[in-house]
């Protein structure tokens, strides 16, 4: 009989069980949420809630609608015509898709971090200020711009050289832009998708410290490919799972399994959950 | 221990395949110089002629029924009155377009896809349909404009635009999609991200598509011919309702008079033309690579 396959992931924080004194606040709270494109469901039945100032993990294999369900989260699905999305999205037990919400005003709230980092072509100091003039911020620029920028641990580095074109700055330095440009809104949730994939380990470990300093004072919730990180970073963990449909021809993604990091990864409840981590099936 | 014979590893090419390059090298080397030896022996002809022609006061007197005193004044001045009228109209009107066509039309609708083919019509009709057009609808008909330069800027106008909305489009379409779910994604509104973000890093492209499009109205002739361009015009136009000529019009003229040096004075208005159309373009690649962008 084979041994249980053992888990090759360190959970590098041990306070990874959420704080147990006192109920969590729920930041978002999903019901049965779901996007369609075109009529082929993409993800569906997507129930759970985000916790305030707790980072929560995305994960499972490609094409399994994290991505599509993190973009839910701000509205951002809006700009796909095809996409049609189901279900109920509760920020702060407002409806996010109820009528008479302004998506403008929710992406105040919920800032997002993308795969590439995408930096305008302009310079630092303008990439920074984006965000607070089209809203229409008031305040010294300056200092909304110094502090976002000392928020993503990018101030030393580039305090002498704001006026340089941002594309200048290696791909670490454009993500912690990117970070610091969606912090200078004020949000209190960062969404992130992959927000590592295209960097090296180094600027990921950067990164990643980052995020476990942003913890303190924004709800994070990060979709990621790899195990590790989710492990290394994550309070809570979502694994989604694609099925196939009946006549094989929509691939949707549902989320299997719901918990603690700690638990996801050392003693999981699913097969489906426990075959993943182990890394059995990919 | 066996010695591995270098040159027989490496297999030598075949003696087919090496012709084959060189000949398609050469093949594609004569079309070019064909068509820079058109060019060539076309600058090499006129400016022979035309060279000696244009000095000062070629540039500043006015048309004349003698060779030796007639300028190009009038018809600069009518080129660049039209010019000036063409640019205030395209620019606007094709950067609204483009943007309205890439950044809020549904391209699933079949209207949509009307225009669009349209647009790519429009910029292989023939200059002299524009004429026709310029005729029935501002100098005469709803606008009754008369033979005016306002009528004339407006069918060149007409005549180029296809040209502006397209090279637009292409500009705009160059924008990555990532800068624009960035803004978004930020809270900016579909406006505040096509003009704070989508259009600025368009106009480099936008600027060299305009330039290119008056590149090509500066030499028009038929449509100009048709709204009623005079052909002996003594004088500059002082406002948008005067009547003018253009250097395309004065060339033509000069060509249809019988005497020998009105064929130079032509020559010389050529050359003045092309000294237009070529400082046009430089500004055009100037343009281009001082901004052109690595994403």
């Amino acid at each position: 009989m084979d041994p249980k396959p053992t888990i090759n992931v360190r959970l590098t924080h041990t306070d990874s069980a959420p704080a147990a004194n006192g109920p969590r606040e729920a930041v978002f709270r999903l019901a049965g949420v779901g996007v369609a494109y075109s009529g082929a469901p993409a993800v569906r039945d997507v129930t759970f809630d985000v916790h305030k100032r707790e980072i929560t993990a995305l994960i499972g294999p490609s094409g399994c609608g994290k991505s599509t369900l993190l973009r839910c989260l701000n509205r951002m699905n809006d700009l796909i015509p095809a996409a049609h999305v189901e279900g109920k999205v509760l920020y702060h037990d407002v409806d996010l898709y109820g009528p008479g919400v302004d998506p403008v005003q929710v992406r105040k709230k919920i800032g997002m971090v993308f795969q590439k980092p995408n930096p305008f072509p302009k310079s630092i100091y303008d990439n920074i200020a984006f965000g607070p003039r089209v809203l229409g911020m008031e305040g010294d620029m300056d200092e909304i711009v110094e502090r976002a920028l000392k928020r993503a641990a990018l101030w030393e580095e580039v305090k002498d050289r704001l006026k340089q074109n941002a594309y200048g700055m290696s791909g670490g330095q454009q993500q912690r832009l990117c970070i610091a440009r969606a912090l200078a809104t004020g949000p209190d949730v960062i969404l992130m998708d992959e927000p590592c994939s295209a960097l090296d380990p180094i600027s990921t470990a950067r990164i990643e410290d980052l995020m476990l300093d942003l913890k303190d004072r924004y709800s994070i919730v990060i979709v990621t490919h790899n195990m590790q990180q989710a492990a290394r970073v994550s309070d809570m963990t979502a694994f989604f799972t694609v099925e196939l449909d009946e006549a094989a021809a929509h691939r949707t993604g549902r989320v299997v399994e719901y918990a603690a990091t700690e638990k996801i990864f050392t003693n999981p409840d699913d097969a489906r959950t426990e075959d993943y981590v182990t890394g059995k099936v990919g | 221990m066996s010695a591995v014979d270098p040159v027989a590893a490496i297999p030598h090419s075949r003696r087919g395949d090496r012709w084959r390059e060189h000949g398609f090298r050469i093949a594609l080397l004569s079309c070019l110089g064909i068509a820079i030896g058109m060019l060539g022996v076309l600058l090499y002809e006129v400016g022979k002629d035309g060279l000696g022609a244009v000095n000062a006061d070629f540039l500043t007197s006015f048309a004349s029924a003698n060779p030796q005193r007639a300028g190009i004044q009038a018809a600069l001045m009518g080129t660049l009155w039209l010019m000036a009228v063409c640019i205030v109209f395209i620019v606007p009107v094709g950067v609204a377009s483009a943007v309205y066509l890439e950044e809020y039309a549904d391209s699933r609708r079949w209207w949509n896809r009307l225009i669009e083919v349209n647009i790519q019509n429009l910029a292989a009709v023939p200059s002299i349909v524009y004429g026709i057009l310029g005729l029935a609808f501002l100098v005469r008909g709803p606008l009754s404009l008369g033979r005016v330069v306002l009528a004339g800027g407006l069918t060149l106008g007409l005549l180029v635009l296809p040209v502006v909305i397209i090279a637009s489009r292409e500009a705009i379409r160059a924008v990555p999609t990532s800068i624009r779910e960035g803004a978004m994604a930020l809270g900016a509104t579909q406006w505040q991200t096509i003009s704070r973000q989508v259009l600025p890093a368009a106009v480099p492209g936008m600027a060299t598509g305009t330039i290119l499009a008056l590149s090509r109205a500066i030499g028009e002739t038929a449509p100009l011919i048709l709204v009623g361009a005079a052909t002996f015009v003594a004088f500059n136009p002082s406002g948008l309702t005067d009547s003018f000529t253009a250097l395309p019009l004065q060339i033509f003229s000069w060509l249809s008079q019988p005497q020998a040096e009105f064929k130079t004075r032509a020559a010389g208005a050529i050359v003045v033309l092309f000294a237009l159309l070529l400082a046009m373009n430089a500004v055009a690649i100037w343009l281009r690579n001082r901004f052109e962008r690595k994403w």
